[in-house]
């Protein structure tokens, strides 16, 4: 049914809101009923429908005082990975099970202080480490474009959450491609920005030097509208947030695209990329030569090297991230154990997953005595050349293009629990999270099964505008970014 | 480096490293106040607890201090330095892992001096890191459970390290507290060694002379000079046993027990931890301008080597008088006063290493403490050089002051009669009458006996009460024998 509440974007609720047609109130209940009914798709961990309709009550009496921020009465929902003082704060993981951060993460402080109206959080990969979804703890995410298929990850719950309705917009992470790629398999759209723009601070931490916050919604212009909100420095609690001010940057969606300089690399187009994926993203690069833009082949030389080298870089951290989970503090603690030892050992073995303690075996090793320079020095040093190579890609275009991943959004379980598959399917999104760049994914078309294909854009650090701007002007002359999946 | 003194035929090696407390308000990454004795886990913040999403963020005082500390020794003062995880399970260490600097400290080289009696030593300092403390462990307070306490979680802490330079516990326990007194009289760290404000490991191995160095063992938190010399004595003499006995020694860590006055082995090598230390991603390099440094030493009070220059270049001191006198800022600023009010510095130097320190020590008492200031020693010191008092009886006068029993004083000569004899006919009478009843020493000095001169001076001093001014009874004795 056209024009119901969760078919609006954020813009357009923002819009009703202040012009009194609805109330945050009214909105906040639609989407509380929106996730009830869908809960079979397990994209929440955390609702609490008084403390949303308590929020919601604040901002109908912001909205009466004739306060007219943009975000003012929109509801939102956190990917679990950000701590909240008003739901539990798991990260999908058994580990931190019921666990209530005595703080809000910045991000969710300032979108709640634009006043957006948080309907809870958002099921991910335990610790954000994950493809498909399929290592959260609690349950799997299920795809509404197909339930049989995975949504992507780790910010599966969110992109969900997006495409079947259950919020307007929603906050993600992305340490390799965990907004992106969910985003380009939910058919939503979602921005990670350049490392440092958004605070870290009570992002529960995966790998420190890759994780970044970023929104996911059905359009670049909602995008925009929550990004703005986000990002800022935070100097005072995340020692990387950069001293960049805070940016509107809705103000640059609307810019001509004549002349834009889109770069395609060629090793984004190599084998293993699918016929549907390819052609997808043949048509929409046409169509920006449509736009005005220019297309310009490029190449990424290293981006293989991406792989190996996100996989020492991201678990050395995770690793040692990871160690504060020792059942002395907070979270889980074994209920029998002998000594020390014991209680660490079976806290650990209970608490976490498969994929955490592979990841946390791979860092631990790749840090020790003897390995650290052949593994985690080399890593280091080739991740500086990855950089390098977007640097010298950047003086011969504006943005890069290219698909999200080589494929559409598998079957769950199709994989059949071999990670390795998992890890080749994040070739296209690891180099840009290396060299800490901004990036997204915007819906461009379907492949095999009627399933969701993204685009990526990669643009250079602090050109989230520049991205925006192309990926709003695409959805102005399409309309793939407003299809809904059937029966949501 | 001394020349080595050698036991049973072994020369002594020893290493330092110290961690000190930086005195700064708030912790090394979060604002957490660093208050020391306050009930357990009250004065940890989020940051200290390692709660999920909580972040480092360095504490520019902390940074400071360890500027002060690299200028005040000569030290490099990196521009850029890198903080680094040092990781290991511990239920004190929060994050699992100690945040710490490895493969580029804050304070690079740099070197301590001071005396070792009339010996002028130096001890080079690799260098000092910034670092984290951890928590502390309760192991006594519970039955069958070991609480934690995590108020000391991310107090500040710089790690000095030197260079195996020392040859003898003495020397080593001359350098700590050459090197406490430098880090407290820049104002990066209170001292307390009780509160575990200055803790140091003594790295000690032996060798014969020529020979590479030994295996060394690693003596930790020695809080006190007394243990720490203890200490280095028992394993000296252990190794030397050991090697003695035909046995190798096995790199460790030990612990002295004050008790047994022995140390004893608490892990060896093997059991050591791999701490698979990498950059810390959360804290970005940290990056010192030149003008920060410029800045800081612009604030530096005066160094103890600089202050004691000056007292041998303006008030004419012995290198030792102003090593001595520059022991701390105070005792420094009591020398210049009593100096300065006096103008009479050797005497003042004499009078506050001899009667002011002996007091002090009897009394256990700081020169802030002391019941006698610098103005009012300065006033004795004068009328010791105007006459007015001998030392002799300068001394009653300032046991006196010291012991309340006046303060001015003037007065306090006045009332016990302690004043020379200075008018003239009074002496001369008694010299003449001396002369008179001892013909016999008369005779000897006229033979260019010494002794039997001093002895008359001593008879006239005695007829005097002590009244006169041994100096000027000598002249008259001289002149009155036709001598001068």
């Amino acid at each position: 049914m056209s024009g119901e509440l969760h078919e609006l974007g954020v813009a357009a609720l923002a819009r009703k809101l202040r012009a009194k047609e609805i109330s945050a109130t009214e909105a906040a209940q639609h989407f509380v009923a929106r996730s009830r009914e869908h809960a079979t798709l397990g994209a929440f961990l955390a609702t609490n429908e008084q403390v949303t309709l308590a929020q919601a009550k604040e901002a109908d009496a912001r909205l009466a005082r004739g306060d007219t921020a943009p975000l003012l009465g929109v509801p939102v929902a956190h990917k679990d990975i950000f701590v909240t003082k008003d739901f539990a704060s798991t990260a999908g993981s058994k580990m931190l099970e019921g666990y209530v951060s005595p703080f809000d993460a910045t991000v969710v402080r300032k979108l709640a202080e634009a006043g957006m109206v948080t309907l809870g959080k958002l099921n991910c990969d335990e610790f954000a480490m994950g493809s498909s979804n399929e290592n959260s703890a609690y349950a799997p995410v299920r795809n509404p474009w197909d339930t049989s298929r995975i949504p992507g990850g780790s910010s599966g719950g969110s992109a969900v959450a997006v495409a079947a309705g259950l919020a307007p917009a929603v906050t993600g992470t992305d340490t390799g491609g965990s907004i992106r790629q969910p985003a380009s398999f939910c058919g939503v759209t979602g921005i990670k920005p350049t490392y440092g723009r958004a605070s870290r601070y009570g992002m529960i931490a995966f790998a420190s030097s890759l994780d970044q916050a970023g929104p996911m919604a059905r359009s670049a212009e909602d995008c925009a509208l929550l990004l703005s909100a986000m990002c800022g420095p935070d100097p005072d609690r995340d020692s990387t947030s950069l001293d960049v001010p805070a940016e509107d940057f809705t103000k640059s969606l609307d810019g001509s695209l004549e002349g834009l300089r889109i770069g395609v690399p060629k090793e984004f187009f190599a084998e293993g990329v699918t016929a549907d994926v390819r052609a997808a993203i043949d048509a929409a690069l046409r169509e920006y030569e449509k736009l005005g833009a220019k297309r310009v082949e490029i190449s990424l030389p290293r981006t293989e090297l991406a792989i190996p080298v996100y996989y020492i870089i991201a678990p050395a951290e995770a690793s040692s991230n990871l160690s504060r989970f020792d059942g002395v503090k907070f979270g889980h603690r074994a209920k029998q154990y002998t000594d020390l030892l014991d209680m660490y050992k079976k806290t650990r073995a209970e608490g976490f997953g498969d994929e955490v303690k592979r990841r946390i075996m791979i860092g631990t090793y790749v840090l020790s005595h003897g390995y650290y320079d052949a593994y985690y020095l080399q890593a280091q040093k080739v991740r500086r050349m990855i950089a390098d190579d977007f640097q010298a890609a950047f003086r011969q275009c504006d943005v890069i293009a290219g698909p999200v991943a080589p494929s559409v959004a598998w079957k769950l379980g199709g994989h059949g629990g071999d990670p390795l598959a998992d890890y080749l399917a994040d070739i296209f999104t690891l180099p840009g999270s290396l060299a800490g760049l901004p990036g997204m994914s915007i819906p461009v078309g379907f492949g095999e099964a009627g399933m969701p294909v993204g685009l990526q854009l990669l643009g250079n650090y602090f050109q989230e505008g520049k991205l925006l701007n192309a990926a709003h002007r695409f959805q102005q002359a399409t309309d793939f970014h407003l299809r809904r999946p059937e029966g949501f | 480096m001394s020349t080595p003194k050698l036991i049973h035929g072994y020369e002594v090696v020893i290493g330092f490293e110290t961690h000190t407390q930086l005195s700064t308000d708030s912790k090394i990454f979060s604002r957490a106040p660093t208050q020391f004795g306050a009930e357990p886990n009250t004065q940890a913040s989020p940051v200290d607890l390692a709660l999920p999403g909580t972040l480092p963020v360095m504490n520019r005082g902390a940074v400071e201090r360890a500027i002060r500390f690299g200028l005040a020794i000569g030290a490099h003062v990196a521009p850029r330095s890198i903080f680094a995880r040092k990781n290991y399970f511990y239920p004190d260490l929060p994050k699992g892992y100690q945040i710490s600097q490895y493969e580029i400290p804050v304070v690079q080289g740099g070197s301590v001096e001071f005396w070792l009696g009339d010996e002028k030593m130096s001890v080079r300092l690799v260098r000092a890191h910034l670092e984290e403390d951890a928590g502390k462990s309760l192991h006594e307070d519970f039955v069958g459970q070991s609480g934690i306490d995590l108020n000391r979680a991310g107090t500040p802490l710089l790690e000095i390290v030197t260079e195996p330079d020392m040859r003898s516990s003495d020397e080593a326990v001359a350098y700590a507290k050459e090197l406490h007194k430098i880090v407290t009289w820049i104002g990066i760290c209170d001292g307390n060694m009780q509160e575990g404000s200055f803790r140091c490991d003594a790295n000690v191995s032996v060798r014969k002379p020529g020979q590479p160095l030994g295996t060394r063992r690693e003596i930790k938190n020695l809080n006190s000079f007394k243990f720490m010399k203890e200490a280095i004595d028992f394993e000296v003499r252990w190794q030397i046993e050991q090697l003695e006995d035909g046995l190798a020694i096995e790199q460790a860590t030990v612990l002295f027990d004050p008790d047994t006055g022995e140390t004893r082995a608490m892990r060896t090598k093997e059991d050591a931890a791999d701490y698979r230390y990498f950059p810390d991603p959360d804290l970005p390099p940290l990056v010192i301008a030149a003008d920060w440094v410029e800045r800081v030493k612009g604030e530096m009070p005066e160094l103890p080597r600089v202050m004691a220059a000056r007292f041998v270049a303006d008030y004419g001191l012995p290198e030792y008088d102003a090593t001595t006198l520059t022991q701390s800022k105070a005792m420094g600023a009591y020398f210049e006063d009593a100096a300065k009010a006096s103008g009479q510095a050797k005497l003042a130097s004499n009078w506050i290493m001899g009667e002011v320190s002996r007091r002090l020590n009897a009394g256990d008492l700081s020169i802030e403490q002391a019941p006698v200031g610098a103005k009012t020693l300065a006033k004795l010191l004068q009328r010791i050089a105007d006459g007015t008092v001998s030392n002799n009886a300068a001394r009653q006068v300032f046991d006196a002051l010291w012991s309340g029993e006046g303060s001015d004083v003037d007065a306090v000569i006045e009332a016990r009669g302690l004043k020379q004899m200075n008018d003239s006919g009074a002496l001369e009478k008694i010299v003449d009458d001396v002369i008179a009843a001892n013909a016999a020493n008369v005779e000897q000095i006229r033979a260019g006996k010494d002794k039997a001169f001093n002895a008359l001076v001593g008879q006239a001093m005695k007829a005097s009460k002590g009244k006169a001014n041994p100096q000027q009874v000598g002249e008259l004795l001289k002149k009155k024998l036709g001598l001068s």
